[in-house]
């Protein structure tokens, strides 16, 4: 998993059997000090709670569409945890 | 597997079922040296691993699951092991 801020959101019109009514969000990638890294990406949301603004942790490849209620789908990015707080250790 | 160090911790409130729980650390990937990468990950704990410590980090989703005697747990990358040393003998 990484780290990531949700930038905004993307409706789309049509989608594959098993997507329907999935929030899709943008993700801009961060690193481990907080700031953007890379580019910004397309997650599905599998919290259904994030919105613009939010931390979140975001998880990649196979395990993403394995989140999601349905779980064989295309997805390849998905939102598994909304981040309350990050602590640094000494 | 990967190497890497704990370098801090997440948490939140919102977050996929499977991960209740479970602690996420954030995980600075190392080389044999010791030295940071700057690379992260965010992994789940199966061993207890602490602040600071060297860790063995599997990153591939059937061998995490096992792990958690999961079928369908969206899960990646999980610390399974602690290190005391590395030993580089090139």
């Amino acid at each position: 998993m990484l780290l990531g801020r949700v930038i905004g959101q993307v409706v789309p019109c049509i989608v594959t059997t098993g997507l329907e009514g999935v929030p899709m969000l943008l993700v801009q990638p961060l690193d481990k000090a907080m700031k953007p890294k890379g580019k910004v990406l397309v997650a599905a949301d599998a919290t259904r709670m994030a919105g613009p603004g939010e931390l979140v942790a975001y998880e990649g490849g196979r395990e993403a569409a394995m989140a999601l209620e349905t779980t064989f789908v295309p997805v390849d990015h998905a939102i598994i945890a909304i981040v309350d707080g990050v602590n640094y250790l000494p | 597997m990967i190497l890497g160090r704990i370098i801090g911790e997440i948490h939140g409130t919102i977050k996929h079922p499977f991960y209740e729980g479970k602690r996420l650390l954030i995980v600075e990937k190392i080389n044999p040296a010791g030295a940071g990468t700057g690379d992260y990950l965010i992994a789940s704990d199966a061993v207890g691993a602490g602040s600071g410590e060297d860790v063995l980090v599997l990153d591939e989703g059937n061998g995490a699951r096992q792990v958690y005697e999961s079928a369908d747990g969206p899960v990646r990358s999980v610390i399974v092991g602690v290190i005391d040393d590395i030993y580089d003998a090139s």
